[in-house]
């Protein structure tokens, strides 16, 4: 049996440490660099590159959906995953009980993704192989 | 033999000699997150000179060989190059955002190493949720790609992060599996508790077949969540000159580069701790000589073999496939990988049910 582990907020002061350290150096870096750098700027210079030749229009455009419905779906089985985590800790003590319960999990889980799949939510294009 | 920990442990000492108790801990710390920041610094130096270096190799050609004795000092030399050179913000980006991408991917790649093991004892945030961390962290940098791609007004820098950010977000899913395969088996979520369940062997030749199948899909979401090449679509040079980086110059991006090194770091660091077994020396059970002879070698020396091992895996990919397009990219992790890394975790569970794993 394992004993059972509190966490408490002083137990974070590390990484909150860490990300003041992170943040300094990456903020002492980048003004070393503006102070050591030259600063000559032109017209020319402050447009955009995007590929060597002359920007037409602007990057304000609507993008494929398909990004979107990837983005939806991944939001939909990451909480799957996370539910697997604290499972996947205390599956030793669970036992064969927390085998089956995650079994069940499993099906639904599959189910649903069956369906996305017949839905052709994966097809990026109309005909597929 | 002088160990790591003696060292760390000589700090410790040193520090509260000379400083009451809170001074001393908030000193350590900040040390501690120095002498991190600075190793990953030095790391990606090294990544970038071994990497021109083998990729050199594998064309038959030298790689860097004229700053400094084979061109060691190569790395360095462009490291100062873009320390030199001026910052600039197209007048079209989105100014705030475009100057905060960079902070952010970075700060957020030296965030995601506080709790890794690199020998035993040297620990700096021992913690009970540290993989979860690991995950939670390293997949904000998504954040970052996004921003400086969108931020950029430029449309190939946003096809990129898009790009970038529908494959990081995708592999996000069978790695966080493959992972939990492990934890399953080990039973903890501390990578020190995982590291110490391998000593009587790693994780890949003990949980045998689940392991060693979650180790292959684990190695494949890493290269794609680290943005390398086959899947390094987000800046793919042909199609999208740079792709979310594209409008970046000077120390910005080099902070751009610094972070993509650190995530491969972080995910070859991850990989090993989880099936390769940390720093723990490869010992046999039952056999005490070949164990004790293995011990010799200090953790430190076996965690950093193991990680080139696998960062050298990452670049050997790199120069040996073609680069995938994006929708079979996207195909083969939600049409492949997905479902067999639930199954596999599935019989992963089954296999620590029934004590099958050696």
């Amino acid at each position: 049996m394992q004993t059972l582990v509190i966490s408490t907020p002083q137990d974070y002061i590390p990484v909150a440490i860490q990300a003041v350290v992170a943040l300094a150096f990456v903020v002492v870096v980048i003004i070393a660099s503006n102070l050591l750098g030259p600063k000559r700027k032109t017209e020319e210079k402050l447009k955009n590159f995007e590929c060597g030749i002359e920007q037409v229009g602007n990057a304000r455009r609507p993008y494929s959906v398909k990004y979107f419905l990837i983005a939806i779906l991944f939001v939909l089985f990451d909480v799957e995953v996370i539910f697997m985590y604290p499972w996947a800790v205390n599956f030793r003590t669970l036992g064969a009980f927390g085998f089956w319960e995650m079994m069940v999990f499993t099906i639904i889980l599959l189910a649903g993704f069956l369906y996305v799949l017949l839905k052709g939510a994966f097809n990026w294009q109309k005909r597929e192989e | 033999m002088i160990s790591l920990s003696d060292i760390t442990q000589w700090i410790h000492k040193m520090l509260f000699q000379y400083l009451n108790g809170t001074v001393a801990y908030g000193a350590e710390l900040v040390l501690a997150g120095v002498a991190v920041i600075a190793l990953v610094v030095a790391m990606a130096i090294i990544m970038v000179y071994a990497e021109r270096k083998f990729a050199g190799f594998f064309q038959m050609r030298w790689g860097p060989n004229r700053v400094g004795k084979w061109g060691t000092l190569q790395a360095i030399a462009d490291t100062v190059k873009l320390m030199l050179k001026e910052c600039i913000t197209p007048n079209n980006a989105d100014k705030p955002m475009f100057k905060l991408a960079p902070i952010i991917i970075t700060v957020v790649g030296f965030l995601a190493l506080a709790p890794f093991a690199f020998a035993k004892g040297i620990v700096l945030w021992d913690m009970n949720i540290g993989v979860f961390y690991v995950t939670a962290i390293s997949s904000l940098s998504v954040i970052g790609i996004l921003m400086g791609g969108w931020a950029s007004n430029n449309k190939y820098s946003l096809l990129g992060a898009l790009r970038s950010g529908a494959q990081i977000v995708s592999y996000e899913l069978s790695a966080g599996l493959s992972i939990a395969a492990i934890i399953v088996m080990s039973g903890s979520m501390s990578l020190n508790d995982i590291i110490l369940a391998q000593t009587d062997g790693w994780w890949i030749l003990r949980g045998h077949i689940p392991a060693i199948i979650a180790f292959v899909i684990s190695i494949i979401a890493s290269t794609a969540e680290a943005n390398r090449s086959p899947f390094d679509l987000a800046e793919g040079e042909q199609e999208l000159t740079g792709g979310y980086h594209t409008e970046y110059s000077g120390i910005q991006f080099a902070l751009f580069f610094l972070a993509e090194y650190t995530t491969m770091f972080i995910l070859a660091m991850l990989n090993i701790t989880l099936f390769l077994g940390g720093w723990m020396p490869f010992h046999i059970p039952g056999l005490t000589v070949f164990n004790h002879i293995m011990d010799f070698i200090p953790g430190i020396v076996w965690f950093f073999g193991k990680t080139f091992f696998i960062l050298f895996l990452m670049i050997w990919f790199r120069w040996t496939f073609p680069r995938m397009r994006i929708d079979k990219l996207l195909k083969l992790e939600w049409k492949y990988l997905l479902p067999i890394s639930i199954v596999n975790l599935l019989f992963a569970a089954f296999i620590t049910l029934m004590g099958w794993h050696f």
